[in-house]
């Protein structure tokens, strides 16, 4: 197939991807809470609730597009964009299976901090456009979470690019072929204090992308919806989108840097289509599996105070990261066969 | 010059409404709070939203026309306030009460009591952004609605009290039912205790957050589980003993820190005894009339001033009443617990964080209606 109707196909297929998967991750997360509080969760739309995620898409588009008193519509409008049109971006280098990606690029890695650092000006831009002090407390409080929580997610990153010399995700995948024992998360040759950087870029990822329990921008018994307090109708529902796909994007990366993405735990390999199918389901397997534990932890926890939020990520999970930094990087230097 | 940079200075805080809809006031109070970023520095509570004139009521209608009414003061534990208009009256009409009617009382107050406490640790958890807790508790709840519908006939606004004693009797199904009740809630408190109480997110937001002193609780006139959270030993059961309460064998559980998890832990901790109330009185239960021999019809207390305090779930309910020896009263003051408590917020919340003021706002135990009456 010629290039250019391969990475169209890709962009499209990653576009309903993103799409579909925000609304059924909704779908997902109101049927998961329901279990976890022993009910049903959405039941009457379609066959177990599945079509709730359409009825939701529905009304959300045919409310009227709204703009309250005062509110600076420019940046009110784009707000939304600028949180779900980088997290669509950062699909293109997402590898769910050895060939399974829009564009291999070699700095797929950097690509996707960089979109990722997007987010937290769109929310920003959103809560300062709306004119609502409650969205304003959100917006700052958002920035300054962000600022936090990006440091020892790079700083854990670094670390990841040191032992694997390439920010090319494939490359990433490629490097923890074999049994299990090769995904990242357990090569404690390279690194003793890998696990405990898995769970270091976990919960910056949680962080990251505003989920329980640190969910300030939302904060709904605080500041009643935080930065979408004042959004009307697919404004939200946008909003809502974003931030699903960067759920998507921070599981997934947490799976291919630390969890073999692709890679099965035990060394069987197919070829062809079957490889293909293998891989999409190991590597969907692993992220459905991260997304599940996010959603059950949302329903589990209370929201973390903010300052406690900000004494984790400088007290706790900075120093730790460092740490881990300086000690994979003697490691690497003192035992560089391994 | 000076006049203008203080003006500058002044312009750092901004004012905020919190309410009269806002999910954390649970109804509609209005909170208006000048901020410097997110700290508070000014915060006061404003009042009247769902005001209903109940002393107003209560002056131009017959005494027993004003029952009603007090169901619908605070909705959560309707059943003390009922008891401590009748127990007024009562004591104001000279009016005799079968033995096994106070016990009936007892019992069904001290479940409606564990009911508000479970309500209000189901919301308190959700003001602090855990939502599971409170479909837990609502589960339990539910079981003391079934119970106590079976006896009175409705499920929150009760009218179960009358003068002289009760308006129905309790049967078999009923004892059995709280009996497994209190089996089965026993089995979930040490649930509620692993996943809640020892949250670890949980205690650092409740630990020494939102201290309320003793001196402060006293100052305001604060009573129920927020004074006896700040280490006051009051409670109205056990310090001037009303209906059949000298009979049982409980304690009044008081923690001396004042802050969020002290009252937290008062009211967990106050389940356990009411439970252990309702097993006591249960065991006790003498049989016999539920109302008077002789039917209370007009009530016409003497000429008088008459009070009469009960330890509802939020703290001390009085009910005054001025008679002038008519069929109606002649002035009726209603003191209702949370007013109080909630006075004493503005000072309480003096430099605190927001979501910190709302974890001790939430800590009160508040019942709009009930304040506004």
């Amino acid at each position: 197939m010629p290039e250019p109707f391969r990475v169209i196909l890709f962009i499209i297929f990653v576009m309903a991807f993103a799409g579909l998967n925000a609304a059924y991750l909704v779908w997902c997360e109101r049927k998961g809470a329901g279990h976890i509080q022993r009910r049903i969760g959405p039941k009457e739309v379609g066959p177990y609730g599945l079509l709730q995620p359409i009825a939701d898409g529905i009304k959300l588009m045919t409310k009227q597009l709204f703009l309250p008193k005062g509110v600076d519509p420019i940046l009110f409008m784009v707000a939304p964009l600028m949180v779900m049109v980088p997290a669509i971006m950062s699909f293109c280098v997402i590898p769910f299976s050895e060939i399974f990606v829009a564009r291999e690029i070699n700095i797929g890695l950097l690509m996707i901090f960089a979109f990722a650092s997007v987010n937290v000006l769109g929310l920003l831009l959103g809560s300062w456009g709306s004119a609502n002090k409650y969205a304003v407390i959100a917006g700052a409080r958002c920035v300054s979470q962000n600022v936090a929580y990006e440091i020892p997610m790079l700083i854990t990153t670094i670390t990841m690019v040191m032992v694997t010399n390439t920010m090319n995700l494939n490359e990433i995948v490629r490097l923890q072929d074999g049994w299990f024992w090769h995904w990242y998360v357990f090569r404690l040759d390279i690194s003793l204090l890998m696990p405990v950087a898995f769970l270091i870029f976990f919960v910056c990822s949680l962080a990251e992308t505003n989920r329980a329990p640190f969910d300030m921008a939302e904060a709904e018994s605080e500041l009643i919806a935080g930065t979408y307090t004042e959004y009307p109708g697919m404004g939200f529902g946008v909003f809502f989108m974003g931030e699903y796909a960067n759920i998507v994007i921070g599981c997934a990366l947490t799976t291919i840097l630390f969890l073999g993405g692709w890679q099965s735990p035990i060394p069987l390999d197919f070829s062809g289509f079957l490889g293909v199918i293998w891989g999409l389901f190991w590597f969907l397997l692993k992220l459905y599996a991260l997304i599940f534990t996010v959603i059950w932890i949302r329903w589990t926890y209370p929201r973390t105070q903010f300052y406690e939020l900000l004494n984790l990520s400088w007290k706790v999970l900075i120093p730790f990261s460092l740490f881990n930094l300086i000690l994979t990087a003697l490691q690497i230097k003192i035992f560089p066969w391994l | 010059m000076n006049g203008l940079l203080q003006q500058d200075l002044n312009q750092e805080t901004f004012t905020i409404n919190l309410g009269p809809q806002h999910p954390a006031t649970h109804g509609v109070l209005r909170v208006k709070l000048v901020m410097d970023g997110e700290y508070i520095v000014e915060a006061e509570p404003v009042l009247g939203y769902i005001h209903r004139m109940h002393e107003k009521m209560g002056e131009n209608r017959t005494w027993a026309k004003f029952l009603p009414n007090c169901g619908r003061m605070d909705y959560l534990c309707a059943l003390s306030y009922n008891h401590g208009y009748v127990a007024a009256i009562e004591r104001a009409a000279g009016i005799e009460v079968p033995e096994r009617a106070e016990y009936i009382r007892v019992i069904t107050v001290e479940l409606n009591r564990i009911s508000s406490h479970l309500l209000w640790f189901g919301a308190f958890v959700l003001d602090l952004g855990g939502f599971t807790p409170l479909l837990y508790a609502f589960d339990d709840r539910e079981q003391i609605l079934d119970l106590l519908e079976s006896v009175t006939g409705s499920r929150l606004t009760y009218c179960y009290f009358r003068f002289g004693g009760v308006y129905n009797d309790i049967d078999d199904s009923f004892i059995t039912g709280t009996r497994e009740f209190i089996k089965r809630l026993r089995e979930r408190l040490p649930m509620y205790d692993a996943l809640v109480t020892k949250n670890i997110i949980l205690i650092k937001r409740l630990k020494d957050i939102g201290p309320i002193s003793k001196d402060m609780a006293r100052r305001y006139g604060a009573t129920g589980p927020v004074a006896r959270g700040s280490g006051i030993n009051f409670d109205v059961r056990k310090h001037e003993p009303y209906s059949v309460y000298s009979e049982f064998d409980f304690d009044i559980p008081v923690y001396e820190e004042g802050d969020s998890m002290a009252r937290y832990m008062v009211r967990m901790k106050e389940m356990e005894q009411s439970m252990r109330i309702i097993e006591q009185a249960l065991d006790k239960l003498p049989e016999g009339d539920i109302q008077p021999k002789k039917a209370v019809k007009m009530v016409k207390p003497e000429k008088g001033d008459y009070y009469h305090a009960v330890e509802a779930a939020r703290g001390s309910f009085g009910v005054r009443l001025v008679s002038n020896g008519t069929n109606t009263a002649y002035r009726l003051k209603l003191r209702s617990p949370t007013y109080s408590n909630l006075s004493l917020f503005g000072e309480a919340t003096k430099g605190m964080l927001l979501p910190d003021a709302l974890a001790l706002m939430g800590s009160l135990d508040l019942v709009i209606p009930e304040i506004d009456r």
